[in-house]
C-alpha cells in the first residue's frame, strides 16, 4: 500500500505525466504558427485566394491546439509550488528569473496577439493583421527560450551561488543564466524539431485530401510546402543535435555514457555507436549488437579518436564528489548516480530514428511528387502515418532529457529525492494525478477528434466580392470574421 | 522604497490586474445559463470576452512566476498548502480554457451543452476558491517553521473553509458575477443589455450586503494592527466603489458601473494586502512562526533584475493590452453572431 502512496514517486509521475502532455501542444504551437504566419504573408502579398484558405485551414487546427498549449501550461508553473516546494525553496531566487521573465515579456505579448489575431480579420488592416499573428510566433519563441533557460540551469546550474545562511541557491549572474550553453544549443534543437513537427501535419493532411482528388490545388501547395519544411527542419535538428550531444558530453557526461549504456570508458575505434544491442539489464553481458566504431567519439566530442567516459567510471567519481560528510542536498539516499539506463538507451535510438524515418519519407515524398502524376494509395497512406511521428520523436527526446538528468533534480546541487514538497500526503498527491490522468485523457480525445475533422473539412469557401472586376476580386472580410 | 516592499505592491499590482480583468471574464462565464435564453444569446456572451479573455488570464500566470521569483518562500509555502484547492482552480481553468475554443467546433446540442457547464463553473469555482484563500491569508493560517529552514502549512483544506473564509470566497464570486454582468451591458445592445443590467442590480444587492460584512469584519479581526487607518481606508473606498458602481447602474452608466466595480476589486485585494503587512502569511500557531515579507523574498539582486524586467515591460503590456480593448471597443448584437459556427 505505502508503494503507491509514496509522495515522491507520484510525483514524479505527475510531473511526467503533466509535462509531456503539455509537450504535445507546445511544439505544435511553436511550428504551426510560424507556417500559418507563411502562409498569409504570401496571401497577403500574392493576393491568391489559395493561401488565403490554407491560412484558415490550419489557423484552425493551430487554435484547436493552442488552447491546450495554454491550459495545460498553467499547471507546469504551478506543480513546482504544489509537488516540489523545497526546490522552489531552494533554487527559486534563481529558476523563477527565467519564468517571471517568459511571462512579463513573452507570455503576455503572445495572449494579447493572439487575441487579435483571432477577432481581428475584419477589424485591422490586412498588413497590420497579418502582423498579429507574427507576433504571436515571436511570442511563442521567446517563451520557448525563457522555458528552455530555465531547464538548462537544472542540467547545468551556472549563475548561482550559495547562501550558506539562508540555505538556498542564489542568483549571481542573469547572463550566464541566459546564455548558458545548454539553452543555446537546446533552443535551436528544440525550434527545428517543432517546426518539424507542424510540417507533416501539413503533409499528413495534404495526402488525405489528394489520395481523394479533393482540393488538388490547394493540396499540392501544401504537400510541398509541408516536406520541404521537413527536410530543412530536419537538417536543423540533426546539426544542432550534434552541438547539443557535445555540450551534453561535457556538461553531464553520464547522461551521455546511459544513452549508450557505455559502462566502460572508450576511445577511439572502441567508442562506437551501437544501433541496436541487446544484453543483460545490469550491461555485464552483450548479447547481440550492431555496431558503427569512432561514431560515439564523434558524436560526444567532434573528434574520431576522442575518449568517452563510461559509467562506472563516472559513479565512481561522482561518489567522491557528492557524497562526503556535508552533502544532505547531494547524495542520492540509494548512492546511485545512473539512471535507469534502458530508458536513456532506448529513448535515444527513438528519439533520432523517427525524426531521420519522417525526415526520409518528406524527401522520398518530395520526389515522387515533382510531377503531377497519379500516385498508387499506399503512398498517401504512408504520408498520413508519418503525421505522428516527429511529435514522438519530440517526446521521446524529453523523456530523454529529463530521465537522464537523474537522480538529480538540479545537477551537481539538489537529488530529485530532496526536491519533493513536504507535509503533502501521498495521497493527495494521488488524487491529483488521478484527476489530471482523466481530464488530459478526455481532453487528448477530443483534441483528436476536432483537428481531424477540421482536417477533412478541408480548406473552408472563402466568398468573393467582385465589384473591381480585374478578376479575382477581393475576399469578403466581413465574412471571414471568427466568432465563438 | 525597499524592493522587497516594492515587489509586495508589483505582486499585488498583478494579483488585483488579474481579478479585476478576469474578475469580469469569470462573472460573464457565471452569467450564462442566466442570461443566455438561446443558443446566439449564449454566443453573445462568450463573444464579448472572446478577444481578450485569453490575456486577461496572463496575469493570473505573470503573477504566479512574479510571486515564484519574488518570493520563493511564499510561493512554496502556499502552493504545497492549499493543494487540493489549486487543484480545484487548475481543473477548473483548464475545462473553462478548452471550452471557449471547442463549444462551436463540435455537432451536436449536447456536446455545447457540456462546454456550456464547463464555461460556467469553470468560471465560478475560481474566483469561489481565491476569494476563500485570500481570506484566509488575511486571517493567518496554521504554518510553523520546518527543521532545515523556511515554512510548512499544517492545516487541511477543511482549515480554510472556515467561515470568515466562507464569506470571503462568496464576496469574491459575487463582485466578479457583478462585474461581468455590468461588462456584458456595457458591451451589447438591445434586450441581452436591459437583462443584464437587471440581473446586475439584484446581484449587486447581495454583493453590497456581503461585502459590507467581509470588510467590517476584516477591520476589527486587525484592529490593532499598527496601520489600521489604511485598511479603514482601503476598505471604505472597496465600499464606495461598490455602492458607487451600484448606482450607476441603477442609471444605466455602463462605464462608471464597470469602474466603480473595479475601484471596489482593487481596494478590497488592497485591504487585504494591508492587513497582511509586513507579513506575507500569518501563524495562527504562534505569530513568531509568521512569514515576514523580508524572509520570503528573494535576493536582491534578483529583485533589482525583476525591477528592471517589470519597469521596461509592464508599460509595454499596458499599451499593447489597451490597444486591444480599443480595437474591440464596439458593442456586440445577436445580428453579428452569424449563425452556425464558423
Amino acid at each position: 500500500m505505502n508503494e503507491f502512496l509514496d509522495a515522491l514517486t507520484l510525483a514524479r509521475w505527475q510531473f511526467g505525466l503533466t509535462t509531456l502532455y503539455h509537450f504535445i501542444f507546445v511544439p505544435l504551437t511553436i511550428g504551426m504558427s510560424l507556417l500559418v504566419a507563411i502562409l498569409q504573408t504570401a496571401w497577403v502579398r500574392t493576393g491568391k485566394v489559395k493561401y488565403l484558405r490554407l491560412t484558415r485551414l490550419f489557423g484552425k487546427i493551430f487554435l484547436i491546439n493552442f488552447a491546450m498549449g495554454v491550459v495545460t501550461g498553467i499547471v507546469q508553473e504551478f506543480q513546482f509550488g504544489m509537488n516540489w516546494s523545497n526546490y522552489s525553496r531552494f533554487v527559486g531566487d534563481i529558476f523563477g528569473a527565467p519564468l517571471a521573465m517568459e511571462g512579463l515579456i513573452a507570455f503576455f505579448f503572445e495572449a494579447t496577439f493572439i487575441g487579435l489575431w483571432i477577432f481581428g480579420w475584419d477589424k485591422l488592416p490586412k498588413k497590420i493583421h497579418v502582423l498579429t499573428i507574427w507576433f504571436v510566433w515571436i511570442g511563442t519563441v521567446l517563451s520557448a527560450y525563457f522555458i528552455l533557460a530555465a531547464n538548462a540551469f537544472m542540467q547545468n546550474p551556472v549563475g548561482f551561488e550559495i547562501n550558506e545562511e539562508r540555505g538556498r541557491a542564489e542568483l549571481d549572474s542573469i547572463g550566464s543564466v541566459l546564455l548558458n550553453p545548454v539553452a543555446l544549443t537546446q533552443f535551436p534543437h528544440t525550434l527545428f524539431a517543432s517546426i518539424m513537427f507542424a510540417g507533416v501535419v501539413l503533409v499528413a493532411v495534404a495526402a488525405w485530401h489528394l489520395q481523394r482528388g479533393q482540393f488538388v490545388d490547394e493540396m499540392r501547395t501544401t504537400l510541398r510546402f509541408g516536406a520541404w519544411t521537413n527536410i530543412v527542419a530536419f537538417l536543423g535538428v540533426g546539426l544542432t543535435g550534434h552541438e547539443l550531444g557535445m555540450v551534453m558530453t561535457q556538461t553531464q557526461p553520464m547522461k551521455m555514457a546511459a544513452a549508450e549504456a557505455l559502462y566502460n570508458t572508450a576511445s577511439g575505434p572502441d567508442a562506437s555507436f551501437s544501433i541496436f544491442s541487446w544484453g543483460t539489464p545490469d550491461g555485464m553481458h552483450e548479447i547481440f549488437s550492431v555496431r558503427i566504431p569512432y561514431l560515439l567519439s564523434f558524436l560526444s566530442n567532434g573528434t574520431f579518436d576522442g575518449t568517452v567516459e563510461g559509467i562506472r567510471d563516472l559513479q565512481a567519481e561522482y561518489e567522491l564528489a557528492f557524497c562526503g560528510a556535508d552533502s544532505a542536498l547531494t547524495c542520492p539516499s540509494d548512492g546511485s548516480f545512473v539512471p535507469i539506463v534502458w530508458v536513456t538507451y532506448w529513448s535515444f535510438r527513438w528519439m533520432t530514428g523517427l525524426g531521420a524515418f519522417a525526415a526520409l519519407v518528406s524527401a522520398v515524398g518530395l520526389w515522387i511528387t515533382r510531377k503531377n502524376a497519379e500516385l498508387p494509395a499506399w503512398v498517401w497512406k504512408v504520408a498520413i502515418w508519418t503525421a505522428p511521428i516527429p511529435m514522438l520523436a519530440s517526446l521521446v527526446g524529453w523523456v530523454f532529457t529529463e530521465m537522464g538528468r537523474q537522480p538529480w533534480i538540479v545537477f551537481g546541487v539538489m537529488t530529485t529525492e530532496q526536491g519533493v514538497s513536504p507535509g503533502v500526503p501521498g495521497w493527495a498527491v494521488l488524487v491529483s494525478l488521478i484527476v489530471f490522468t482523466l481530464v488530459y485523457g478526455g481532453l487528448a480525445v477530443l483534441e483528436f477528434k476536432l483537428i481531424t475533422r477540421a482536417a477533412k473539412e478541408g480548406p473552408p469557401e472563402i466568398e468573393m466580392h467582385d465589384d473591381s472586376g480585374d478578376g479575382e476580386g477581393e475576399p469578403d472580410q466581413q465574412k471571414l470574421a471568427t466568432v465563438y | 522604497m525597499e524592493l522587497t516592499t516594492l515587489w509586495f505592491l508589483i505582486v499585488g499590482v498583478l494579483l488585483i490586474g488579474y481579478f479585476v480583468l478576469d474578475g469580469f471574464d469569470y462573472g460573464v462565464g457565471m452569467s450564462l445559463p442566466f442570461l443566455g435564453r438561446d443558443d446566439t444569446d449564449r454566443r453573445l456572451i462568450i463573444n464579448t470576452i472572446g478577444p481578450v479573455w485569453d490575456l486577461n488570464e496572463t496575469w493570473l500566470i505573470v503573477a504566479g512566476a512574479a510571486l515564484f521569483a519574488a518570493f520563493p518562500e511564499w510561493y512554496a509555502t502556499m502552493f504545497s498548502g492549499f493543494y487540493l484547492a489549486l487543484l480545484l482552480i487548475l481543473v477548473a481553468l483548464i475545462l473553462r480554457g478548452v471550452s471557449f475554443e471547442y463549444r462551436h467546433q463540435g455537432k451536436g446540442e449536447q456536446w455545447t451543452r457540456w462546454f456550456d457547464q464547463f464555461i460556467f463553473w469553470g468560471s465560478a469555482l475560481p474566483p469561489l476558491l481565491w476569494g476563500v484563500a485570500f481570506a484566509n491569508l488575511a486571517q493567518g493560517l496554521p504554518i510553523s517553521l520546518l527543521p532545515q529552514g523556511g515554512w510548512i502549512y499544517e492545516g487541511t483544506l477543511l482549515t480554510l473553509l472556515n467561515p470568515y473564509g466562507l464569506l470571503g470566497g462568496l464576496v469574491m464570486l459575487l463582485i466578479c458575477f457583478a462585474h461581468g454582468l455590468v461588462f456584458i451591458s456595457l458591451k451589447t445592445l438591445g434586450d441581452m443589455r436591459q437583462r443584464a443590467r437587471r440581473l446586475a442590480t439584484k446581484v449587486g444587492i447581495a454583493a453590497i450586503v456581503a461585502g459590507a460584512g467581509f470588510l467590517i469584519w476584516t477591520i476589527l479581526m486587525h484592529r490593532d494592527h499598527e496601520m489600521l487607518w489604511l485598511i479603514v481606508l482601503c476598505a471604505a473606498v472597496a465600499a464606495i466603489g461598490l455602492i458607487g458602481g451600484f448606482i450607476a447602474n441603477l442609471a444605466g452608466r455602463e462605464g462608471w458601473a464597470f469602474t466603480g466595480n473595479a475601484v471596489a476589486i482593487t481596494f478590497a485585494l488592497l485591504t487585504i494586502f494591508m492587513a497582511l503587512f509586513p507579513y506575507l502569511m500569518y501563524s495562527t500557531i504562534d505569530p513568531a512562526f509568521s512569514m515576514s515579507i523580508e524572509g520570503a523574498a528573494s535576493s536582491q539582486k534578483t529583485l533589482e533584475l525583476m525591477t528592471w524586467v517589470a519597469g521596461f515591460t509592464m508599460p509595454l503590456v499596458l499599451a499593447y493590452q489597451a490597444w486591444t480593448y480599443w480595437v474591440f471597443r464596439k458593442r456586440l448584437t445577436r445580428e453579428a453572431i452569424p449563425a452556425g459556427a464558423h
